[in-house]
């Protein structure tokens, strides 16, 4: 269990960025991510501009930094990865200490490190500020299909009761004397798998019998509707705004 | 005698893979009853409640609900009618919020706005679970969350209140809170359970259903102390528990 009300990156708050409505805050997102990935590579000083935006972004959520830092750490495989390139990739190479590194290698690690770095943290802005049950809402907002919405919903409410089905089997293994040494404990781990999918597959049945017990025809009922003042479009949409208008300077100079 | 809530008559079911779990089933349960359906495990409760808000349908005979009958054009005023709590709330508590799961259902029905909160508001009311309107299932102790299950069917305004296993993994004090509860509602119910203190305790009449028949329909003290009955259809009362010694309740 994580922080505040059991999830592992949200954290309870009630600042401004906690209280824009989700569809907003995916919009924003959204914009920013693909304002970040176009700006061009060597235009340095844009990533400072984007930088700058998410710091404002992060600040403003009132989330400690030290939270947020720590969930960075997700973004491990892909810096591994950009550390890799200049020493893999080929073409012209620059000397750094005693290192032959390659110049186009170093250019991609750069891109790769600061678009990475930029997504993750406005997905982690967005993340610790909005709880998945209102990122489910805001997509539906978005008009992504209704069957796509129910199965994100779903996942999200029985993903506890899955991963608690899961410790309780893993528990029961051990106390019979299992231990996960070899490759031959394998068949066991697998048969696990096998029991919790059919246990998982028959939850989804009874559910489903309990969903048309109560009158389900086919759409989840949308009784509240998300709605956002035309001053907090305004407010989201300053950071993908500016970050736009570096993309476009970038692209021009 | 005024029309039942729920009138069966000679209902017979067999599954697809040719199992056949109800044969001939007649039951009549009227307004205000509380009525236990006891039995032992693979006599046909589940199959008999699943006909009752018609999730199955009759292979032979007719289930109607205060007059109308169970089939495919009246489902929708069927299952309004007919609330069925399940046994496991997990499933039935799918939704993320419990204000949002107690909505379903009547928004179901249609309804929005200020009629929906009231039902949802009055239903939670009922089983004392206002004050956790917000918060998401899998964060209720697991009385807190069938006490929940019973409000998203309360919600929907219904007839008769199908109960499968209330009292089942409550500990006594949920049990006891639970017990006071269906006490309190102003609705009939028909209570599935093995658990026969608990029939004695809230159920004027039982009738037992074994191997996909009604073997029996009568006052349950009368019931529970059949010794050839209990005997013959796998039901045992829990050891020191004898309805003879204690007062009708």
């Amino acid at each position: 269990m994580g922080a505040g009300h059991g999830h592992h990156l949200h954290f309870h708050g009630h600042s401004r960025v906690h209280h824009l409505p989700a569809h907003v805050k995916l919009v924003t997102l959204l914009t920013f991510v693909v304002a970040v990935v176009l700006t061009p590579r060597t235009a340095y000083w844009a990533y400072g501009v984007h930088l700058l935006l998410v710091l404002v972004a992060q600040r403003a959520s009132r989330v400690p930094f030290g939270y947020f830092a720590k969930r960075m750490v997700v973004e491990t495989p892909f810096v591994v990865f950009a550390l890799l390139v200049p020493f893999v990739a080929t073409g012209p190479t620059v000397s750094v200490g005693p290192l032959d590194l390659s110049r186009p290698g170093l250019e991609s690690a750069w891109a790769l490190l600061a678009k990475g770095t930029l997504g993750v943290m406005a997905s982690l802005v967005v993340a610790t500020t909005t709880e998945p049950r209102h990122v489910v809402a805001g997509l539906e907002k978005l008009r992504l299909p209704n069957l796509l919405v129910q199965i994100m919903g779903f996942m999200v409410r029985y993903l506890e009761v899955v991963t608690g089905e899961l410790a309780r089997m893993r528990i029961a293994r051990e106390s019979r004397g299992f231990r996960a040494r070899s490759f031959r404990a394998w068949p066991s781990l697998a048969s696990t798998a096998g029991a919790l999918f059919i246990r998982s597959y028959e939850r989804g049945e009874r559910v489903h019998l309990a969903m048309l017990a109560r009158g389900y025809q086919g759409q989840l009922p949308v009784t509240h509707p998300l709605t956002a003042t035309p001053a907090q479009w305004r407010v989201a949409g300053a950071i993908p705004g500016i970050a736009v208008l570096t993309l476009l300077a970038a692209v021009a100079l | 005698m005024s029309t039942p809530v729920l009138d069966v008559k000679g209902l017979a079911f067999a599954y697809p893979d040719g199992h056949q779990a109800l044969f001939g089933v007649d039951l009549h349960v009227h307004r205000g009853e509380r009525v236990a359906l006891l039995g032992p495990n693979g006599a046909g409760k589940t199959t008999l409640v699943l006909h009752l808000n018609g999730i199955l349908t009759a292979g032979a005979g007719s289930v109607a609900v205060s007059g109308l009958p169970v089939t495919r054009d009246n489902l929708m005023e069927i299952r309004r009618r007919v609330g069925v709590v399940f046994q496991d709330p997990d499933d039935q508590l799918f939704m993320p919020t419990v204000r949002a799961d107690v909505e379903f259902g009547p928004a179901n029905l249609g309804l929005r706005g200020q009629a929906l909160e009231r039902r949802v508001l009055d239903a939670l009311d009922r089983v004392g679970m206002v004050d956790f309107i917000d918060r998401p299932p899998h964060h209720l102790s697991f009385g807190q969350r069938r006490r929940v299950a019973v409000a998203t069917v309360l919600a929907m305004e219904p007839e008769v209140l199908v109960l499968d296993e209330p009292s089942s993994n409550l500990d006594p004090a949920s049990r006891r809170e639970l017990a006071d509860i269906i006490r309190t509602l102003d609705v009939t119910v028909l209570m599935v359970t093995h658990d026969l203190p608990y029939a004695y305790e809230l159920c004027p009449r039982s009738v037992v259903l074994s191997d996909g028949v009604i073997v029996a329909d009568d006052a349950t003290r009368e019931v529970l102390t059949d010794d050839a009955l209990m005997a013959a259809h796998r039901l045992e009362l829990p050891f020191g528990f004898d309805p003879r010694t204690i007062p009708a309740p």
